[in-house]
């Protein structure tokens, strides 16, 4: 066995001392930060970025109302004719006017009233300005039933439902997305890492084949241990790449909460000067305890045992796919032939992201989700998308996890046994570019 | 004579194909035993049975007396005709890798590598990457691997290709050496004018059958075809030849009118010059008269003609 482990030791350095390989571990979590930060930093803008809009109210009614809206500033304008009106602030540069006309009763003034604008707007625009509209007609018709306008605002109070788990433990809402949008990461890691590495090791063989080193090597080592070694010697380094990220990811995500949690007080503070100050510190405050209820749903979820199922499921799929892949870099001479062989091995992983996001996410424990996550060529990316619920009660039943790892390991060994008879005779043949019969004929051989 | 190689009976197939069929080899040791052959006829599947990368279909083949087995790799040192580096790795680093894969310890395995490394004066290569070496210095460190772990028996595969002819010849030099020191070798080649300077033995394969071996010597004299190379001194030339062409064959007779020399070759139906010597010594003055040996080269050429099927 120590030839094994002088092989793995080589093929483990050659690809962590890779310039590429530590440019990608080093700059992908900032780069990924960097964008997640980005995203976040532009919706904040986005958000802060008030619509000012201008209104021309020729009617007693709705006198302040719009200046309620959130998110929408307002200019009004006072005698002019709408045709000034709309040509102001056209010029102004303004997103659009709204015009009451003159009427003597709400619904007159509210059937006559137009919104004009240079470009279409935004659903959520209109929404927030029906709203006004609605809220006012609304109380008209209460008050003639005999609702006064507190009692109105009293009714109107927005409700939330609590949930709970059977056993009383606080639930919350929204949860089941959040695992399934986790869960669908997780699988598309495995499936990326899959490839990547797979193919490192398919090219890696083909090196070997191309640059004959091979032929040095076969007369010291069984074709077998040289597979393995390079098979295990490159997952080692996909899981280095893992840690590293993980590692450094965490630490750099909250560095960038910290800066972005300064950045929401120094948002309030700023506030305080203006006159709505306090209905902006309400809206804040709930806004934060949102966030302490989404990070409190962000640690229900298993993370150590998603981690480390992660672990179990890449280096499972990952042997089954890659030994199929140093299969396939053997029977070719150069990395243009592979296309052929390329197909049915990365169909099931396609295969297995698509039915892990359709069926997995509307339904994580229902049939389908579970036929594909015991299948052994799915199953490490749709057992993984449905492992965030957790494993037992309410997540995968401990039998289901048991068979498909059981499944997993049956598997690795037929298709190592399999890819090794293939690797043998592909390695030592040059010149031809197989067919699938020539890879059948090398199995009896 | 103890052989420290011997297949008996060795057969291969890969589908329809005969790669060896029945092929018998013995290799004395201490010797440089050449096996020889054309394209395509078999010898690096045979050399491949031997380093045990592939087994064959029937027969067997024995090393040292015994069975071969996986713990015989150790002791077998075999120079790939298509042999490579890892590009991206340092020449140091790589040496020792393969070295410690034929089971030198890393402390042995650089002991070694320097005493070779400045035996062939490239201690200087060490950290430098395989990619930054020509092709002839990536054969040498080739050739340092191949013998680092001082096998009995050492598989050298077209060792030269690739030196210019100073460096095939400080390998040649390192080859005879090694052979001094106890080594077995195998040598395979093309190249026949190496073949007769180096090898005692050979063995020929042709279309997957042993076709001849033995000796070169012997095989030499067994090649022989009673052709002379005759020069001789006389004034009128016509008449001798007519004389020599009614019983024998003649080639190539040229005459020198100044010198008065006429040149031929001729062959007898025995070893037996007398009566050919004591004509021509009538006839003029005999400047020489010399038996053609055949060389290595038309054995092989002659040989593969007359078994091509």
């Amino acid at each position: 066995m120590g030839k094994l482990s002088l092989i793995i030791k080589r093929e483990y350095l050659a690809k962590v001392k890779n310039k590429s390989f530590i440019i990608m571990t080093f700059l992908s979590p900032v780069l990924m930060v960097g964008m997640v930060a980005l995203v976040l930093y532009l919706a904040m803008l986005n958000g802060s970025d008030k619509r000012v809009i201008t209104v021309l109210n020729e009617s007693s009614f709705y006198t302040d109302d719009f200046g309620k809206m959130e998110d929408v500033s307002v200019v009004k304008l006072k005698n002019l004719t709408l045709e000034q009106a709309k040509d102001s602030t056209e010029q102004l540069g303004y997103y659009g006017l709204v015009h009451v006309p003159n009427a003597s009763t709400l619904e007159e003034a509210t059937n006559g009233s137009y919104f004009y604008s240079k470009e279409s707007p935004t659903d959520g625009f209109l929404n927030e300005l029906e709203d006004v509209f609605q809220y006012r007609l609304k109380q008209k018709r209460l008050e003639s039933l005999g609702v006064s306008e507190d009692q109105y605002a009293a009714i109107s109070k927005n409700f939330s439902i609590h949930t709970a788990t059977f056993q009383g433990k606080e639930n919350l809402k929204g949860l089941n997305e959040l695992n399934a949008i986790i869960g669908g990461g997780f699988g598309y890691l495995i499936m990326m890492f899959i490839i990547i590495y797979g193919s490192f090791v398919m090219r890696s063989v083909i090196e070997e084949k191309t640059s004959r080193v091979i032929e040095v090597i076969i007369s010291s080592v069984k074709p077998f241990q040289l597979m393995m070694g390079k098979i295990i010697g490159t997952s080692l380094a996909g899981v280095t790449q893992f840690i590293i990220w993980v590692v450094s990811g965490s630490i750099l995500f909250l560095v960038v909460f910290l800066i972005l949690d300064l950045d929401m007080e120094a948002l309030e503070s700023a506030g305080s000067g203006l006159p709505q100050a306090q209905a902006m510190n309400v809206a804040s405050s709930g806004m934060e305890e949102n966030i302490q209820q989404y990070a409190e749903m962000f640690l229900q979820i298993p993370w150590l045992s998603l981690f480390s199922f992660f672990l179990v499921y890449f280096i499972l799929g990952y042997l089954i796919y890659s030994s199929i892949y140093a299969a396939i870099g053997a029977a070719v001479d150069n990395e243009t032939d592979t296309q052929q062989f390329m197909l049915p091995v990365i169909s099931p992983l396609m295969l297995a992201i698509y039915v892990g996001f359709i069926s997995v996410f509307s339904n994580p424990h229902g049939p389908v989700a579970v036929g594909f996550s015991l299948f052994p060529l799915t199953s490490p990316i749709v057992m993984l998308m449905r492992l965030s619920s957790g494993v037992g009660e309410g997540g995968v039943p401990v039998w289901q996890l048991v068979v498909s790892i059981a499944l997993l390991i049956v598997t690795f060994l037929s298709i190592v046994w399999l890819a090794a008879k293939i690797y043998r005779i592909g390695i030592l043949m040059y010149g031809k570019k197989p067919s699938y019969r020539d890879l059948y004929k090398w199995l009896k051989y | 004579m103890s052989t420290i190689l011997a297949a008996k009976g060795v057969s291969k197939k890969f589908g329809d194909h005969t790669a060896l069929n029945n092929v018998s080899l013995e290799i004395p040791k201490n010797c440089i035993y050449g096996l020889l052959g054309p394209n395509g006829a078999g010898k690096t599947t045979l050399i491949r049975i031997i380093n045990q990368i592939t087994y064959p279909d029937t027969g067997a083949v024995f090393f040292d007396g015994k069975p071969l087995k996986p713990e015989h790799i150790a002791t077998i040192g075999y120079l790939p005709e298509e042999r490579g580096l890892y590009k991206s790795m340092k020449v140091g680093e790589q040496a020792l890798y393969l070295a410690q894969l034929k089971g030198l310890s890393k402390a042995e395995a650089t002991k070694r590598l320097k005493y070779w490394f400045d035996r062939l004066d490239i201690g200087d290569w060490w950290n430098k990457k395989v990619q930054e070496l020509s092709k002839g210095m990536a054969q040498k460190i080739q050739f340092v691997v191949t013998v680092l772990h001082q096998p009995k028996l050492l598989i050298f595969d077209e060792p030269f290709s690739g030196f210019d002819p100073i460096n095939a010849n400080i390998i040649k030099d390192e080859i005879l050496h090694l052979k001094d020191e106890g080594a077995s070798i195998i040598f395979s080649t093309h190249r026949m004018e190496s073949v007769e300077e180096l090898c005692e033995y050979i063995a020929l394969i042709h279309q997957s059958e042993k076709i001849l071996d033995g000796k070169l010597s012997d095989i030499k004299k067994e090649y022989k075809n009673n052709i002379f190379n005759v020069g001789l001194q006389v004034s009128e030339q016509n008449d001798i030849l007519k004389n020599l062409e009614e019983k024998h064959k003649i080639w190539t007779p040229t005459y020198n009118k100044q010198d008065e020399q006429l040149e031929f070759k001729i062959q007898l139906p025995s070893n037996d010059t007398g009566a050919l010597l004591g004509y021509l010594s009538e006839k003029g003055k005999v400047n020489h008269f010399v038996e053609t040996i055949p060389s290595a080269n038309d054995i092989f050429i002659q040989t593969v003609k007359s078994k091509t099927k």
